[in-house]
């Protein structure tokens, strides 16, 4: 039997695959990189592209699609940590000034200082009305 | 019978009342299983890349990333806070609040300033009330997170910190322990800790591409990315479970007002039929 080496594809939001390989191939920056058995330790950015992870036993390849991410190679691991939104300089930048505007709309017309006294009653009021609430329901039993 | 129509129209209404709180009850328990499967789905993600990111930075100390390095004087701090975007969950969002304002005072007690990225509708409109500084936010992520809406937020922070605006920042959020318990927690995400990180079992070099310092930088944004979206997954989990808690309760609370009403309406028909009985004998003793 053929060596195999152990493959996790993981992202953010959930674990995409999981298992034996005999070999991965994997879209690196700097063009794709194939991966054998027992590779050095390997680091490396991922461009969009197809992984594709050649099963055991199994005539076709499985093939996941990445948005980006880190490949990470140890000498009997491999892992890709996938991104699940398309990255970039650019795009990240747009994001976050997206999100600043918002906030800028949010906090328009508001005063500036910060107002502890009136956001201390705020919260008081509502702890308040949960405590009446937890009382009644106690009274009830 | 003059009051019991009354009686009966409340009884009614909350019957009517009670229906609701009952139909939110089963959704929050069906989301809070869907949510909390999505907290466990982020976790080997948020474990491979802490490992990964432990690794580099023991074998790659030459490199200091700025997240790794603590300054000296602390004047700025910044502080995510995340909150649910919907109400109706018990003191889930009072009780994270709280925590955030109680660390704020003494924060402004020891003249440093603030800023804030919201995430979540309630904090957001908290803190816009009460007039903190809000740079950033993001609000109706919906019932699953994703990376794409928090990855704009997240980063105003992290070049907030790069560029020397905040000198540390803080995350607040609430912990998801079981469906009952759920507990506000307030931890600090930069400088990256490297305990936290822990120390990685083996030593070794990689062959970096395309070199050390990108893929460094690379990796280390998306670990506290990571580390802010498990925060949100989990703080998604604690509110379902927190509102499916709160809605139990208002339905039980229903249940026992419409009893108490069901028996004042029928000491109230006793009554009447009592009244009429006793009319119609004293009539036929009179005849």
């Amino acid at each position: 039997m053929a060596m195999t080496i152990h493959v996790d594809i993981v992202s953010a939001e959930q674990s995409i695959y999981s298992g034996l390989a005999e070999f991965v191939a994997a879209p690196a920056v700097r063009g794709e990189v194939g991966i054998y058995p027992r590779h050095a330790p390997f680091i490396s950015l991922l461009r969009p592209g197809a992984v594709r992870v050649k099963v055991p036993n199994q005539e076709e390849e499985e093939v996941i699609f990445v948005s980006g991410g880190i490949l990470e190679v140890q000498p009997s691991v491999v892992t890709v940590l996938a991104d699940t939104a398309i990255r970039g300089h650019d795009i990240d930048e747009a994001k976050a000034l997206e999100a600043k505007q918002a906030a800028e709309e949010a906090m328009k017309d508001k005063s500036s200082k910060l107002d502890y006294a009136r956001a201390q009653v705020e919260l008081a009021e509502a702890m308040a009305q949960l405590q009446t609430i937890r009382k009644l329901r106690k009274k009830d039993h | 019978m003059p009051g019991s129509k009354e009686i009966r129209n409340k009884i009614k209404s909350i019957e009517n009342t009670r229906k609701i709180t009952k139909a939110m009850e089963m959704v929050a328990a069906s989301k809070m299983r869907k949510a909390q499967d999505r907290m466990r789905a982020a976790r080997p993600y948020a474990e491979k890349i802490r490992n990964v990111a432990a690794h580099l930075s023991h074998a790659h100390p030459e490199y200091k990333h700025p997240f790794l390095i603590k300054r000296d004087s602390v004047k700025n701090v910044g502080l995510i806070i995340i909150t649910s975007d919907k109400g109706l969950c018990g003191g889930l969002n009072t009780n994270v609040l709280r925590m955030a304002l109680s660390r704020m005072k003494e924060w402004e007690g020891e003249g440093k300033a603030i800023s804030i990225c919201a995430i979540g509708n309630k904090g957001l409109g908290f803190m816009s009330r009460i007039g903190g500084n809000v740079k950033s936010q993001v609000h109706g992520l919906g019932d699953a997170p994703h990376m794409e809406k928090l990855i704009g937020p997240v980063k105003v922070m992290l070049d907030a910190f790069v560029s020397g605006e905040i000198d540390a920042l803080y995350m607040c959020y609430t912990r998801f322990i079981n469906t009952m318990k759920q507990e506000p927690v307030l931890e600090q995400l930069l400088p990256l800790s490297g305990e936290k990180l822990g120390s990685a079992e083996g030593h070794w070099d990689y062959i970096y591409e395309p070199n050390a310092k990108e893929v460094i930088d690379d990796l280390l944004i998306r670990y506290v990315e990571s580390l802010v979206f498990h925060a949100v997954a989990e703080n998604m989990a604690s509110e379902q479970s927190a509102r499916m808690v709160a809605m139990k309760a208002a339905s039980d609370n229903a249940k026992n007002v419409i009893s108490e009403l069901k028996l004042m309406y029928n000491k109230e028909r006793q009554a009447a039929i009592t009244k009429e009985i006793s009319e119609i004998v004293s009539g036929a003793a009179a005849v």
